[in-house]
């Protein structure tokens, strides 16, 4: 037994959880370390969504109509994709522009109209309130049905409880209170309610968890998993049906209306709108949004189906309601615990909806329906207030209360009936009709205020008369005379048959005719006549705001003389005094002014202090106040157009002057690069010469010192004389060694190499090289082991190349070995795809640092300043030239003292080598 | 995030993509009575192409260099 007292109990420590982390997230934005600047919990809050009308209603949408619920999820993913573009821009035009509501982004795009922010308004407010009544229903109905746990009673009409014993008014009550503390705590200029996007962040996080659990209760818990489920269902017809939608034209027809009327509502719900836009921390979350959101709507989804099937089978008689099996299948089981959490997951949902909802519809009622009212009304004496932004504040907390007890008023009104249940997509409908106003004042200049207008009423007019009013009739409220013999008698009018338009669903049908009308009125409208002034200002500034960026572009269009002591004191008015001089005192200091004194009235300032106030009040009120204190010069549209071709055409010019600077630069990079490399180049080639004659020195100075020896002294014995001789030989042996390395180096690097490729098997190789070395070998008394695998298949290179780099490694290892049990391993193995070939000795070793070093020209082994060179420091750079050539490369594995591991590796791919080929005589090709 | 990037265009050439998959007739295809793996055929194909345009989307802009 679930007291009531418990669930209230739980309730309100869940709205007190909410209180907390609101409490918080608004505390962190004053301190400036916004908790909620991070894109997924941005996507989060976007997951406002799903309300009761996903988290219970889903159920039931699948249980009449199969997957046919579907549609309101798969369209916003699509819309997504375009986010990109689309609401980057609607985000970028409404933070240049200090928008905060949807009538707003509608009255300043079509010059600042504050007729068109109220019909917005006005359309937004009836079309919502009674989707805000659907979220009192859920709540206050799941409440009845968790009350009486473990009974499974379907609640009476809410008619039949006393006022004072409806839980849904004192819901409402709550949620009012509850937004009017995260709503209207403070004036804010961009109206961005931190605390509140945070608390919404996580409802939408914990309806996630709630309906998951449910989902997978069900699922595993009652029955065994889908395949069970569906396999149940497929035995009764019924369900089976539900597997599939109707094959025929109009359900694949109403299928796709639904799919794009859920694409439109996405974008263009005020709660949405609220979210996504307004309470935009930095448009880049955007970003990951666009994949986290759908990702979300699909994991809310995965257990839509086996849910509905799970209910139906369990209750086959009809007498659950399928809106509430969620909550009642887990009741059904006598899983309190899980009960309770599916009741706060259904709360959460409502909770979320209504908060941001109703702040999103109280700023707009505020600014675009009160205000315009109470600045005409000059009896008041709002010019002589002092502080106006109590007045505002307190607008919007009436009008947070009155939305909501509109709501409730509905609820109680309509109760059960029809006009309740159907009332998500008619409210989806709805605000449908600001699609043509929204999207053309992005991308058509040509829109103008009065088609905007005409596209508005007519699109509302038609949604009223073809799904409202209907609905009313089915509710009862309304005579269904003339749902049935058409309006007047004529069947041509008949409501969701309009000119005798057949086989579509009331929505499908509704959206044809109500976009028709919109558009159409909209579109001819507005090329009937000429946009105005504002208007022809501000339709370049929104279509063209990703160009743009400049600040103060709005100011162009301004002519005028004003005061900043007029100013000042109207911004204060409406934002607190404090806060309009600081920001006063901000923008002075832009402009490297020190005081608000130094402030001259320029237009770029009104404009700015107009922005400032349209935050606060709306565009429109912004515009009508910074009138009465500025004198404007009226501009004709001529000079309007001259003025914004003119700056367009500047901007051409200066873009056309910074593409070339680019390219000047970039040229400018190219040419250093060039350079330095010359240079480097040239420092290389006198290095090279500077060490090959010093090399060349050595053995010619020990040649020519022994040769003076021998011709000055004839009478020298004649062993001294053959020794003499033999030093004498072996220098020139190694000055042509030299030399001949020399040419070869430079033949290698120069590409003109003779290359000979042919197939090579590497153990022939091996051994000739060795026996070349024998003698060597023996002289120094070094042993040789030879560890070759056998059978491994050819490679392709020069052989003769191929020797001379085993040579190089063999008298190298040979030459380091100890004089004293001297040791040189050589292997042979296949790595991979590699032929490799390794040449240890036990010699000294190689230090770290000298492993680069020696496959640099003329490094050797040892100090060369106090030991004799033993080598030209040729042979290792060579090796490594020829190796590289054939696609391989060279290296050296050592420590001081155990030794050296010369190792060479040889692709076994023949194509490989070909490509290698091709891109060393192409890479040589390209530098000379 | 760049207006004039490659990165929307992708974007735009997946919710073209979603369009056609979530359309008739390639809908009409799977809109047959069948199982997969014990699902109804329509739904796994609706949550497959579901979670596909998710991950080339999440692919998309998680790659992105612009």
């Amino acid at each position: 037994m679930l007291q009531g007292w418990v669930i209230a109990t739980v309730s309100f420590a869940y709205l007190g959880v909410l209180f907390a982390i609101a409490y918080y997230g608004d505390k962190r934005a004053d301190a400036g370390r916004s908790i909620i600047a991070k894109p997924t919990i941005y996507a989060l809050s976007l997951a406002v969504y799903c309300t009761t009308w996903t988290f219970y209603g889903s159920v039931g949408r699948a249980a009449s109509t199969g997957i046919g619920f579907l549609p309101i999820y798969l369209g916003p993913t699509l819309m997504a994709g375009l986010w990109w573009f689309v609401m980057l821009k609607i985000i970028r035009i409404s933070k240049a522009n200090r928008i905060t509501s949807i009538a707003d982004f509608v009255a300043s795009r079509y010059g600042k109209s504050q007729m068109l922010g109220g019909l917005v308004t006005v359309i937004a407010v009836v079309g919502i309130i009674p989707y805000i009544s659907l979220q009192l229903k859920a709540v206050s109905n799941t409440f009845t049905i968790l009350l009486h746990y473990p009974e499974i009673i379907m609640p009476a009409r809410a008619e039949a409880q006393p006022l004072f014993q409806d839980s849904a008014l004192y819901i409402a009550m709550i949620l009012a209170a509850f937004t009017i503390l995260f709503g209207t705590r403070h004036l804010d200029a961009t109206e961005r309610h931190e605390g509140m996007v945070a608390a919404i962040a996580f409802e939408s996080l914990v309806k996630l968890l709630a309906f998951l659990a449910v989902g997978a209760f069900v699922t595993f818990g009652i029955y065994n998993g889908f395949g069970d489920i569906f396999d149940r269902a497929e035995a009764v017809p019924r369900l089976k049906a539900l597997m599939t939608v109707a094959d025929s034209g109009t359900s694949y027809g109403n299928w796709w209306s639904l799919t794009f009327l859920s694409m439109l509502s996405i974008m263009l719900l005020p709660r949405q709108f609220q979210i996504s836009v307004v309470e935009n921390v930095n448009e880049r979350h955007l970003a990951r949004a666009t994949w986290l959101f759908p990702l979300y709507l699909l994991l809310i989804n995965i257990f839509v189906l086996p849910i509905t099937l799970g209910g139906l089978l369990h209750f086959p008689d009809g007498s659950v309601d399928a809106d509430t099996f969620v909550l009642t299948l887990p009741m059904v089981e006598h899983r309190q615990a899980l009960a309770l959490f599916v009741f706060i997951g259904g709360l959460s949902a409502a909770t979320g909806m209504v908060i941001v909802e109703t702040i999103a519809l109280s700023t707009m009622v505020c600014n675009d329906l009160v205000m315009p009212v109470l600045l005409r009304q000059r009896w008041l004496r709002l010019h002589e207030q002092q502080d106006f932004s109590g007045v505002l504040l307190s607008i919007r907390r009436w009008a947070i209360a009155g939305i909501l007890l509109l709501g409730y008023v509905y609820f109680r009104a309509a109760g059960e009936a029809y006009a309740l249940v159907g009332i998500g997509l008619i409210s989806f409908a709805a605000v449908a009709q600001f699609a043509p106003a929204i999207f053309g004042a992005i991308y058509w200049k040509g829109g103008t205020k009065n088609g905007a207008i005409a596209g508005l009423l007519a699109g509302f007019a038609v949604w009223g008369y073809t799904l409202l009013l209907p609905s009313f009739a089915k509710s009862g409220w309304l005579s269904l005379h003339f749902m049935q013999e058409g309006l007047f008698g004529a069947a041509l009018l008949k409501p969701q048959e309009l000119f005798g338009v057949t086989g579509l669903d009331e929505i499908s049908h509704s959206l044809f005719w109500s976009m028709l009308a919109n558009i159409g009125a909209y579109v001819g409208v507005s090329l009937a006549g000429r946009p105005g002034v504002v208007e022809t200002g501000q339709a370049t500034l929104f279509v063209d705001v990703f160009r743009r960026t400049a600040t103060g572009e709005g100011s162009r269009v301004w002519r005028g003389s004003a005061q900043v002591a007029d100013l000042l004191p109207l911004i204060g008015r409406f934002l607190g005094p404090e806060r309009a001089r600081e920001a006063f005192l901000a923008f002075a200091q832009r402009h490297g002014l020190a005081s608000i004194d130094e402030l001259q009235a320029n237009a770029e300032l009104v404009h700015y202090a107009e922005t400032l106030l349209a935050g606060a009040i709306g565009s429109a009120s912004a515009r009508v106040m910074v009138a009465s204190v500025a004198k404007e010069e009226p501009l004709g549209l001529d000079e309007v157009m001259n003025i914004l071709d003119e700056a367009s055409q500047v901007r051409a010019y200066s873009r056309q002057l910074e593409q070339k600077s680019r390219e000047l630069e970039e040229a400018t990079a190219e040419l250093r690069a060039a350079n330095e490399r010359l240079k480097e180049l040239d420092r290389m080639k006198d290095d090279f010469i500077s060490t090959v004659s010093h090399e060349l020195r050595t053995p010619l100075t020990s040649i020519r010192a022994f040769s003076e020896i021998l011709f000055e002294d004839p009478a020298m014995n004649l062993a001294e004389r053959k020794r003499f001789l033999g030093i004498i030989t072996k220098e020139t042996e190694r000055l042509t060694r030299l030399i001949n390395q020399v040419l070869d180096m430079a033949k290698l690097e120069s590409g003109n190499a003779e290359w000979h490729p042919t197939e090579l098997d590497m153990h022939r190789v091996i051994r000739e090289s060795v026996e070349t070395t024998d003698s060597l070998i023996k002289d120094k008394q070094v042993e040789l082991v030879l560890e070759l695998d056998e059978g491994l298949p050819p490679v392709m290179a020069d052989h003769d190349r191929l020797i001379q780099v085993m040579l190089n490694l063999l008298s190298n290892a040979v030459k380091f070995c100890p004089p004293a049990d001297g040791r040189v391993t050589v292997r042979l193995y296949r790595e991979s795809d590699n032929l490799r070939v390794d040449v240890l000795d036990n010699g000294p070793g190689i230090e770290l640092a000298e492993q680069k070093l020696i496959f640099e020209k003329f490094r050797q082994m040892g100090d060369t300043m106090t030991a004799k060179p033993q080598g030209t420091g040729l042979g290792l750079p060579i090796s490594r030239q020829i190796i590289e050539h054939f696609g391989g490369r060279l290296w050296v594995e050592s420590a001081t003292g155990q030794g050296a591991t010369f190792s060479f590796a040889l692709p076994l791919n023949r194509s490989d080598i070909d490509n290698r080929q091709i891109k060393s005589e192409e890479k040589w090709a390209r530098e000379f | 995030m760049n207006p004039s990037g490659i990165t929307g265009q992708r974007l735009v050439a997946v919710f073209l993509l979603g369009c056609v998959l979530f359309n008739y007739p390639l809908l009409s295809l799977f809109n047959t009575p069948g199982e997969i793996l014990n699902f109804p055929l329509l739904y796994i194909y609706i949550f497959g192409a579901w979670a596909l345009l998710i991950g080339v989307m999440a692919y998309v802009i998680e790659k992105r260099k612009d």
